[in-house]
């Protein structure tokens, strides 16, 4: 260990002591400080990515002999991470404090998920990955079951539980593999070995379970069975957490481990199959299954599905155009559901969660702006031009299509079509039903609640625009 | 066949034999037991291999803390095994129908001979110290940054731990240490003159 490992990793080293620091706040401080708690998350949350940045003037370089890297990728996957949590931190605030949910635990679990998740993007080496993944997972975990009284939330919390440790052990199974197979759990070192292996097939089989690992962490079919489960489940605030950032960590995760040059890239014919699989079986699921639901939580999870299975594609054409594409895709992904998770936290008050489709209706005659917002994202989402959801589906076909994936391509695009029956259904509840009379929707007073979800909702249409300096940041981030 | 493999073998056997145990038998104590013995055979194939140190942490740890802190649990709940196990006995062709397809693929994509293991380091290769000294180096040089992340993932174990089981209910009676040690002795005992009783039992005039 020497100073500049330190340097490198002085993000994350932050965080994790801002973390003790805001537990014993909020362990001693008491009731009264809670919205102390809030700013001062924000404040950790700041200087963090201030540090994220002031990292990447070191880079590129590996720390903590190569278990740690710091790269464009890493900075850029972590940064987006950032906002993503600082988004769930300022929409999920009056929400919580309705609920009375423990905002303290709320705050410090969702950072130590944020740590982990610069962990498993920064990592060299599959023990790294491992022990980010589990972070991230573990804390996921405890938010889901965080409503005590909610038997809902239980059981997801469970659901998620179970398979998700299963799919851990899948996962470490399958690096054990690797490991038999090659002998170095570096990601480098195991790029570099495996081509002259002589136990090849053992890697391709751990290659398998890894992808059964990566696959549950995307919630693509068919590992997808505990996504709308949690997101119906768990309280709102929850569910767009674990809509988003996790996300980020799983694009990352499965570019480190697939992808970029190391790692189990020499095995790209074998993996190519099986994700293009993953990518059409979550396309079908998310489209199709998405239009019976009538829980607005429900449909945005299978929803979740249908974009993991774009991301796949980006990944499936294994160029590094493709790579930025599904990098792009994620951050579209991630900006897309915090817009629409964010209006269903502006209607719901106590005792009325806003999370059936028919509680939209006639949105537009009581808050014209709201129902605005979540025209604009649920176009996106469905990919219309000119907003950012639709750049993100065009660059993951374009790649497929530059990687001789036609077929994959045109799967894409129908799935696009049919899925756009069901976000227009929330669109024309919104627009065309008339009010429900036994039930008044009143928008949130929260004033940073609603400049905030403004400026997102906007920047879906202001990215669609402009997506040029992103996309070429995706680019950089992943050619280096 | 050396008497090494023979011995892997023996392990192995009450290995698996433990494993299958634990997920079949109807009582959770023994149940519980059947999971040491699946411990200490690992152990014991870990000996095979050279790693005392690892070895003897199995056993001292897993067996000796985590397993009899799962025993007293186990016996504090009142778990009805019979309900969770109503649907067993009908998806038990499936999944051994599932479970003998895939051992045929690995078994048949990797051939038999492929599955030997390399051998384990021999003593020069250790430098003629003990694995106690490797692990050690290992975890604080080359491994430190996953070594205090898994310290972190305790941490997150233990807030999650809190924050899903401690409520703070009202009217519920705790014991005050502090309390209970500051309190004096007029406080504890209130000696009350009372005039003495007259006549008892048995004493009938």
């Amino acid at each position: 260990m020497s100073w500049n490992d330190l340097i490198n990793v002085l993000p994350e080293l932050y965080l994790t002591g801002s973390i003790c620091v805001l537990l014993l706040f909020d362990a001693f401080a008491g009731a009264r400080y809670r919205n102390a708690m809030h700013w001062l998350s924000m404040l950790v949350l700041i200087v963090t990515a201030l540090l994220v940045v002031a990292a990447q003037r070191v880079g590129p370089a590996t720390a903590f002999s190569g278990m740690y890297i710091n790269d464009a990728l890493a900075g850029l996957l972590k940064l987006f991470s950032i906002l993503a949590v600082a988004l769930v931190f300022v929409f999920a605030s009056p929400y919580l404090r309705m609920r009375k949910l423990a905002a303290g635990e709320f705050h410090t679990l969702a950072l130590f998920a944020l740590l982990g998740i610069m962990m498993l993007v920064s990592a060299g080496n599959l023990v790294m990955i491992y022990l980010g993944l589990e972070m991230l997972t573990l804390s996921s975990y405890a938010l889901v079951a965080l409503d005590r009284d909610s038997p809902r939330a239980t059981e997801a919390a469970m659901k998620y539980f179970v398979l998700g440790a299963m799919a851990s052990g899948l996962l470490l199974y399958g690096m054990s593999m690797i490991y038999g197979a090659t002998g170095t759990l570096s990601l480098a070192g195991i790029g570099a070995t495996l081509p002259m292996s002589p136990h090849y097939m053992l890697a391709v089989f751990g290659v398998v379970f890894v992808l059964a690992g990566i696959a549950f962490k995307f919630g693509a079919a068919p590992f997808h069975m505990w996504l709308p489960d949690v997101y119906e489940g768990s309280p709102t605030a929850v569910t767009l957490f674990v809509a988003s950032a996790p996300k980020l960590a799983a694009v990352g995760m499965a570019l480190r481990l697939l992808d970029l040059g190391g790692g189990l890239h020499p095995l790209f014919p074998y993996w190519q199959d099986m994700l293009a699989v993953l990518a059409v079986a979550s396309l079908a699921i998310g489209s199709l299954v998405a239009i019976v639901q009538s829980n607005l939580k429900r449909m945005l999870a299978y929803s979740t599905i249908g974009h993991m299975g774009y991301l796949l594609i980006g990944l499936c054409a294994g160029t590094s155009f493709g790579a930025a594409a599904s990098v792009f895709y994620a951050i579209a992904y991630v900006l897309m559901s915090t817009a629409a998770f964010g209006v269903i936290l502006a209607l719901a008050r106590t005792g009325f969660e806003a999370d059936q489709i028919e509680d939209l209706r006639g949105l537009n005659q009581r808050s014209p702006w709201l129902a605005g917002l979540m025209a604009l994202a649920m176009f996106s989402l469905a990919g219309v031009p000119p907003l950012f959801g639709f750049w993100a589906k065009l660059l993951v076909l374009q790649a497929a299509i530059q990687a001789n994936l036609l077929w994959l391509a045109i799967v894409g695009a129908v799935a696009a079509i049919i899925s756009l029956f069901y976000y227009l259904r929330v669109v024309k509840v919104m627009y065309f039903d008339s009010p429900a009379e036994d039930r008044t929707l009143i928008a949130t007073s929260d004033a940073s609640l609603r400049w905030v979800l403004s400026l997102n909702a906007l920047a879906l249409l202001a990215l669609g625009v402009f997506q040029g300096p992103l996309l070429d940041w995706c680019l950089r981030g992943i050619t280096g | 066949m050396s008497i090494e493999l023979l011995a892997f073998y023996f392990f192995a056997f009450f290995a698996v034999l433990g494993a299958l145990l634990v997920i079949s038998l109807r009582n959770p104590v023994h149940a519980v037991l059947s999971l040491v013995l699946t411990f200490f055979s690992m152990a014991s194939i870990w000996m095979l291999l050279r790693a005392e140190f690892l070895a003897l942490v199995l056993i001292v740890v897993y067996v000796g803390a985590v397993m009899v802190l799962f025993l007293f649990v186990v016996m504090m709940l009142d778990i009805k095994v019979a309900a969770a196990r109503e649907g067993f006995i009908r998806y038990l062709p499936v999944g051994i129908g599932v479970a003998a397809v895939m051992l045929a693929e690995m078994v048949a994509l990797l051939g038999v001979r492929a599955m030997h293991v390399a051998p384990p380091p021999s003593a020069a290769v250790m430098g003629g110290q003990a694995n106690v000294v490797w692990i050690g180096r290992a975890l604080y040089t080359e491994y430190l940054l996953p070594f205090e992340l898994a310290a972190m993932i305790l941490t997150v174990g233990i807030v999650a731990a809190v924050a899903l089981t401690l409520r703070r209910r009202p009217g519920v009676r705790h014991q005050d240490a502090a309390r209970q040690v500051a309190v004096s002795a007029h406080e504890r005992v209130r000696l009350v003159s009372m005039p003495a009783e007259r006549g008892g039992n048995g004493a009938q005039p």
